[in-house]
């Protein structure tokens, strides 16, 4: 039998606003607990909410960004459920009127194909505070700080297929969030959080499967690992005749399992209904324009604009554009050093490699965009070769400064004088006659043993090409 | 001294005739003296009263003055107030002293006006008869078997009693109206959207709106004067500009357009009431004003609806009373559901637990539509009615109440007939529209109350017509000795 995964996505993404949804009370994280929370977010008697604005501008962004219908009128509801770190007793959300209506992104998947996935809807909410069980002996600790964080969720089709396509689904939409500036998008922090909607159903069936809902997955790795943890669970249930069972899954990152939290049967009915604290939030044609002007240029707007300007190739325009902090280190690199295709390489391979070794952002690279386009300079001006460039970089790295220091310190300048070159080249020529026997009867892989020679004498400083040329001219004489 | 109503104050304290101090002392005097028969006080602010009258003395003394500096006046214990218990009539916040003042006190506070305490209600505002209250039923000062109404019992029983020259209060279905209607008070409900609800406990928030229990509609409008305006910190309150609701007055009200719903003098109506309204409508044909009868189609559906509406908005509410932050907490709570349970239990009375069931099911999977969606679509019908006839009419005007004030225990029993109670003031709630009851008549010796509802934000007009009514007449000046 072949199966078919059907999954989709209900991502929540902290919106980096200031203060709360509905009040004034800071969202910075990490503060003692409930020194953030007032009176409205404590849900003191006659206490009401006013609409952040801010928040709202953040959401339409974001529908903006997404190409998606921006509800002219979105309506607040309650979400009723007791539970002590929900101080009102409910959640104020948006249910049938949200603020984004349809959009859809657009991912690319690791061989290069594109796949676009519809976004049904992003609504704005509340987040609820935290309930700490550890540390109260039997009781339960409320920290109301995180209470009231405006939230935006954003769910997906069921258009996703697998939980490879999952994950490019979300670091798009992560890309996207940083590149708008609506939310930091720490997933570590809770700043951007994923329940994922999974389903099997055999190829070619029309109607989906029944769903489970995996709660509260907080990396990209563990959304791919519980995607197909719980893909496999529910194989194996089909096949051996079984039954899925609708229900909220909880995934143990340790264990590598989903486990049952609660099934839908015995679920909340949240009784939801319009908020009647809030009035409709009514957005005219004028408001949506501010705000489209204030729209950055887009991950896939920069990237065909690399491919055009830059001329780079889709992938090196696609891996550089996909961050918004490497995109524009890359453009200041490009910028002190003119060269494009160098810049790109440089960035996307070396720099990468070190800042992936190191686990740190490129914001705190030791080697600013000045730096690596100075030794970019250097490279194209002849001044040290491209494997020189490798040592200097190292250098650089290493504190030694930048480009220009490290190669007079260290004496790394090439050798461009053809007269010294030919003097060496010479030489070589002079001491391995047996070489050149075996070089001149044809065999050419032989130019590599004095070229090596060249470079060893040279101590990998002499100008490579000419001294390719000046070679080859010697030789065959 | 305590004939004297909020005006006839503010008129003595500028003249020198008596300090804030003097007034405040004799009030609360009268009160502790009087309200052990009515009830009408929960909290009496007396240290509170005396510091705020000596200032208001002082600022006097230096110019620094506010048409109400020095009037003592009560507040609905619905209003949260710094440092004073606000129970709402409910055991479940019998211990809660809110850190903030609801920006109506607060704007009262800085008028200078001193809050001599707060009076007595239904729990959390529910009910027409002021039986609900944790702390016990109202009295009504005119007939001490009788109710003085509901919500407001407290505000309205307290200033036909002379315990305080005027109240603050709150209506959602009638629960301003109605109380002026059964002790003899002009009760004003502005528009909706008028003042801020901020710090003002939530019943039913589509609804709920701040308003006064005063001995006139002058009175009314000095009250008003303070109360109104925009909040930012209540989403719903609307951003127009106040006006002096005094201003108005003195204006003739010849050719005023007087609508009579005929759905308000049909059957349920005491006859006694009918006739006495009907005259009241006569003296303002005198006054130059011409009677039209006019249809309201969808008013027998008021009660209906607003029983949906009001009850599901309080469900959710009153669900921030589980006992873990603030309020009554059950004791030794086994777990948390127990802890919900006995708390709530325990905490609630009996009318706020049968709506807080009532909206839960109306709002419950499978009956929203039938309940809730419904009874919208009812509301909408109801404010089409208004909107139609007042391309007709100027104002509307009927009885406030069937009849008059019941005796205490008469109707506990059946929830129904209470609600049926608030049959002709529900739909100017529904309607989000400013009403006003004001005295106009006696039967058998009991105050009637005449409601005259008007356009949105038509509170200078209303307090118009009122008091052009009072100086025609002299029904709001009758009182009856404690």
């Amino acid at each position: 039998m072949e199966w078919e995964t059907v999954i989709g996505l209900e991502v929540h993404v902290q919106l980096a606003t200031n203060s709360k949804l509905f009040s004034g009370s800071s969202i910075e994280f990490g503060a003692e607990p409930n020194t953030q929370a007032n009176i409205y977010d404590l849900a003191l008697p006659g206490t009401l909410p006013v609409l952040n604005k801010e928040a709202l501008k953040m959401a339409v962004k974001f529908g903006l960004a997404i190409d998606a219908e921006i509800g002219k009128k979105s309506v607040f509801d309650r979400k009723n459920y007791f539970y002590p770190d929900l101080p009102k007793g409910y959640q104020t959300s948006q249910l049938d009127f949200p603020t984004v209506g349809k959009g859809s992104l657009k991912v690319t998947l690791e061989d290069g194909s594109t796949k676009v996935i519809g976004i049904t809807r992003a609504h704005m909410e509340e987040d609820a505070g935290k309930s700490l069980h550890e540390d109260f002996h039997g009781e339960t600790g409320i920290d109301l700080n995180r209470a009231g964080t405006p939230l935006l969720e954003i769910v997906s089709e069921p258009e996703i297929r697998s939980a490879v396509e999952a994950v490019a689904y979300l670091k798009k939409l992560h890309s996207l969030i940083l590149y708008l500036g609506i939310s930091d998008g720490d997933m570590s922090k809770g700043n951007m959080r994923c329940d994922a909607n999974v389903s099997v159903r055999l190829k070619g069936e029309t109607e989906f499967g029944t769903r489970a809902e995996i709660k509260n997955i907080n990396s990209f790795k563990y959304v791919e690992k519980a995607i197909n943890i719980e893909v496999e669970r529910q194989i194996d249930i089909l096949e051996d005749g079984g039954r899925i069972v609708q229900e909220t899954r909880l995934y143990d990152s340790e264990k590598n399992e989903t486990r049952s939290m609660r099934s839908k049967e015995v679920a909340n009915d949240y009784r939801y209904f319009p908020e009647p604290d809030l009035l409709p939030v009514i957005i005219d044609e004028a408001f949506i324009e501010e705000i489209r002007e204030t729209l950055p240029e887009l991950p896939d707007a920069k990237r065909q604009r690399f491919m055009d300007e830059y001329k780079l190739s889709e992938y090196d325009a696609l891996v550089l554009a996909n961050d918004l902090a490497i995109a524009s280190y890359f453009e200041a690199v490009v910028a002190s050093c003119n060269n494009a295709k160098l810049s790109a390489n440089w960035v996307s391979v070396d720099l990468q490699a070190h800042l992936n070794e190191a686990d740190i952002p490129i914001s705190e690279s030791p080697v600013t965009p000045e730096m690596l386009g100075g030794l970019i300079n250097k490279i194209t001006d002849n001044t040290i070769s491209t494997k020189i460039a490798k040592t200097v970089f190292e250098a650089m790295l290493a504190g030694e400064g930048n480009a220009e220091q490290i190669i007079e310190t260290r004496g790394l300048k090439q050798v461009t004088d053809s007269g010294a070159i030919e003097a060496m080249v010479d030489a070589v020529i002079a001491n391995n006659p047996e070489q050149v026997e075996q070089y001149r009867a044809g065999k050419e892989k032989v130019f590599g043993f004095f070229v090596g020679k060249i470079m060893q004498a040279s101590k990998g400083k002499a100008n490579p090409a000419q001294v390719n040329q000046i070679l080859k001219d010697k030789l065959s004489n | 001294m305590f004939k004297s109503g909020i005006a006839d104050i503010s008129r003595s304290l500028a003249a020198g005739e008596f300090s804030s101090e003097e007034i405040t002392k004799a009030y609360l005097a009268r009160i502790k003296e009087k309200d052990k028969e009515l009830n009408s006080f929960i909290t009496l602010c007396e240290e509170q009263a005396l510091a705020q009258a000596k200032t208001a003395d002082a600022n006097r003394a230096k110019g620094e003055v506010h048409l109400l500096t020095g009037v003592p006046i009560a507040h609905k214990d619905i209003f949260c107030t710094t440092g004073i218990r606000t129970s709402c009539g409910s055991r479940m916040l019998d211990n809660f002293i809110a850190p903030y003042n609801a920006t109506v006190v607060e704007n009262f506070n800085q008028a200078g006006v001193i809050t001599l305490g707060k009076t007595n209600m239904d729990e959390f505002a529910m009910g027409s008869s002021n039986e609900t209250s944790y702390y016990g039923a109202v009295h009504n000062p005119w007939n001490k078997e009788l109710v003085p109404g509901g919500s407001s019992g407290g505000s309205a029983a307290a200033v036909a009693a002379h315990l305080c020259p005027g109240a603050t209060a709150t209506d959602t279905g009638g629960s301003i109206r109605q109380p002026a209607a059964f002790c003899g008070l002009t009760g004003l409900k502005p528009t909706y959207g008028r003042v801020s609800r901020w710090g003002m406990i939530a019943f039913a928030s589509s609804l709920d709106q701040a308003g006064t229990l005063t001995r006139s509609a002058e009175d009314a409008a000095l009250m008003l004067n303070v109360m109104a305006g925009h909040d930012p910190k209540d989403s719903t309150s609307i951003n127009i500009a106040t006006e002096d609701y005094t201003t108005n007055l003195n204006k003739p009200l010849q050719g005023l357009k007087i609508g009579i719903p005929v759905q308000h003098f049909a059957k349920g109506l005491n006859a006694e009431v009918e006739t006495n309204i009907r005259y009241a409508l006569s003296e303002f044909e005198k006054l130059g004003a011409t009677l039209k009868e006019i249809s309201l189609p969808n008013s027998h559906q008021s009660v209906s609806a607003y029983y949906v509406i009001a009850p599901a908005e309080a469900s959710a509410n009153l669900s921030r009373y589980d006992g873990v932050r603030y309020g009554y907490r059950c004791e030794n709570p086994k777990d948390l559901e127990d802890l919900y349970k006995r708390t709530r239990s325990e905490g609630f009375g009996a009318e706020v637990k049968r709506r807080i069931m009532i909206g839960t099911y109306a709002l419950s999977a499978g009956y929203y539509d039938a309940y809730y969606i419904k009874a919208q679509k009812i509301r909408r019908l109801i404010k089409n009615d208004f909107d139609a006839a007042f391309t007709d009419v100027d104002v509307i005007m009927g009885p406030t109440s069937p009849h008059t004030a019941f005796k205490i225990g008469a109707q506990t029993n059946d929830p129904v007939s209470m609600y049926l109670e608030d049959i002709y003031t529900i739909a100017v709630n529904l309607a989000g529209l400013p009403g006003i009851s004001v005295p106009a008549g006696l039967v058998n010796n009991l105050p009637i109350g005449l409601q005259i509802i008007g356009k949105n934000f038509s509170e200078s007009h209303l307090l118009n017509i009122a008091h052009q009514f009072q100086q025609a007449t002299d029904w709001h000046t009758r009182t009856r000795e404690i």
